[in-house]
């Protein structure tokens, strides 16, 4: 069955944009080079967000992010997605949607129509919408809860459905927010899990960013370390580690304790 | 939708039954005139003497406040949006509207009348005045309710301004409405009674708010009562005639405990 996950060549109308400038390297999806954004606070002071942040990230490649809080991680996902502008550098990237760190379901829709949402902007007819919304419910194990309103859903379920609006979004690059920060230790085990499986039937272009190191480590290629604000970039881990990862695997650990060591290296003394 | 069980219907009885008592106690022990306090079985009695009249009378009352407050509703709803989408609108409107609430009725009821003569129109132009601006109000807070966060979001799937009107703004905005139009109702009953007493009428059965006038100025301080009763009343069913629509229209904003209908 062609489905959502699956259809990576065939986009669906309202996905299907042009790149927005061509990529520098083939095969990346995001360059930034010395990428500046500051912004000025409510007695006009300018308060640096992001220094010189400078990354590429490969197609389908997963990239973790993790900082300290206030370090301009969200500022980032949202420069890719193109929901503010950088005051300095150079930024392109495939299109890119923003996963926020809370679902954001809208109260008054179900969750099938919650999910379809990005196909009722693209005026796709509302039958069409809810097809391919359940299409996807199937994968994302939603199946049965189609119609049910975000607040009979549990959290994961409410993540899922989110992630079922970002990828009907139809757009090669994910930005995800914490998508899992706000769930309950077992939940977010299982969300990982369920991930890490999503993105092997169908990879993505991801930037995922987490406060939680051992999150970064199980999911990610690469995982990107930031200092406190203003961010840069401190340090760069490649996860060369064959999926599915356990938390447990004596690799995992060790990678997981050289990121808390860099981060702890740029705390502020 | 909920069933009204006896339990849910006997602490406001309770009330009502031990405030009926203490007037009527107040009353029999003549502490005053019965043209100034009729007692209630009084009231009770010119009530049940006069139903014909009063119902009568009724009907013009129901019928403006009804109408009354549907005008009221779709007006500050329209004006709501307006002055969201624009915030030149809104620095020019909403001074005027907050202003239009303190203009005393009987100064514009006049002109009213000259424009518009002794019909209905009159009195309904005097409701919608007083009970536009609590709709106003709620419904422009419920489109502000939306967070940046979700405009934001609404954004990053590609949705217009409009489209963020109408898939976000819009519906956040219904509940408030209906909660503003609550709050108008009851301003809207008394309005009523200011809107007939204020522009002239033609005919017998005017309205209660005339009827009160008038058997307070012939002495039959019991039908007044009566008649200010019926009016309790009809504002008492308004407001849950409102509540139930408010259920059926935004069930999302009241979640119901336990079961998934």
């Amino acid at each position: 069955m062609a489905t959502e996950l699956q259809s990576r060549t065939a986009r669906p109308p309202g996905g299907a944009q042009p790149l927005r400038e061509p990529t520098a390297a083939v095969g990346d999806a995001i360059e930034l080079q010395a990428v500046e954004r500051t912004f000025t606070d409510r007695r006009g002071a300018r308060v640096p967000a992001l220094a010189g942040i400078s990354l590429r990230v490969a197609r389908d490649q997963l990239l973790a992010v993790v900082g300290p809080s206030g370090c301009g991680k969200t500022t980032l996902l949202e420069l890719i997605c193109e929901l503010q502008a950088p005051d300095a550098g150079t930024l392109q990237s495939e299109p890119a949607v923003l996963m926020p760190q809370r679902d954001l379901l809208l109260p008054w829709l179900d969750a099938r129509d919650n999910a379809a949402l990005a196909l009722r902007v693209a005026h796709v007819p509302r039958a069409e919408a809810r097809k391919r919304a359940a299409a996807l419910f199937a994968e994302l194990g939603l199946e049965g809860f189609e119609r049910a309103h975000p607040g009979e859903l549990s959290g994961g379920m409410r993540q899922r459905v989110a992630f079922a609006r970002t990828l009907l979004a139809g757009k090669p690059v994910l930005c995800l927010d914490e998508p899992f920060g706000a769930l309950d230790a077992i939940t977010r085990a299982e969300m990982q899990d369920w991930l890490v499986a999503a993105l092997g039937r169908a990879p993505r272009t991801v930037v995922l960013v987490t406060h939680d190191v051992e999150e970064a480590v199980l999911l990610a290629d690469r995982v990107l370390v930031l200092s406190p604000r203003p961010g840069r970039v401190i340090g760069e881990i490649a996860v060369e580690l064959p999926r599915p990862r356990r938390r447990t695997d004596g690799a995992v650990i060790t990678l997981r304790e050289r990121a808390l060591g860099l981060l702890a290296g740029a705390r502020p003394a | 939708m909920r069933r009204v069980s006896p339990s849910r219907l006997l602490p406001p009885l309770v009330l009502v039954l031990a405030l009926l008592g203490a007037w009527e106690l107040y009353a029999d022990l003549g502490s005053t005139s019965s043209f100034v306090l009729p007692a209630p079985h009084a009231v009770a009695a010119a009530l049940w003497n006069n139903a014909g009249f009063i119902a009568a009378n009724l009907g013009p009352t129901a019928e403006e406040v009804g109408l009354g407050i549907l005008l009221a509703l779709a007006l500050g709803f329209a004006l709501a949006v307006a002055v969201h989408l624009s915030s030149p609108l809104r620095r020019a409107v909403y001074p005027l509207a907050v202003g239009s609430q303190a203009i005393p009725v009987a100064v514009i009821a006049p002109l009213l009348v000259f424009w518009w003569g002794f019909g209905v129109l009159p009195k309904l132009v005097v409701i919608v005045l007083i009970c536009f601006f609590p709709v106003l109000v709620t419904t422009v807070d419920g489109l502000r309710a939306i967070e940046g966060e979700q405009l934001k979001l609404l954004r990053t799937l590609d949705a217009s301004r409009w489209q963020a009107f109408r898939f976000a703004e819009l519906p956040a905005a219904l509940p408030a409405a209906l909660s503003g139009a609550r709050i108008a109702l009851a301003v809207g009953v008394i309005g009523a009674y200011i809107a007939e007493s204020q522009t002239a009428t033609s005919g017998v059965h005017a309205g209660l708010g005339h009827e009160i006038n008038a058997d307070l100025t012939a002495l039959q301080t019991p039908r007044a009562y009566a008649a200010a009763f019926v009016l309790f009343a009809l504002a008492i069913a308004c407001f849950y005639a409102l509540s139930v629509a408010e259920r059926v229209l935004a069930p999302w904003a009241h979640p119901t405990r336990g079961d998934t209908t």
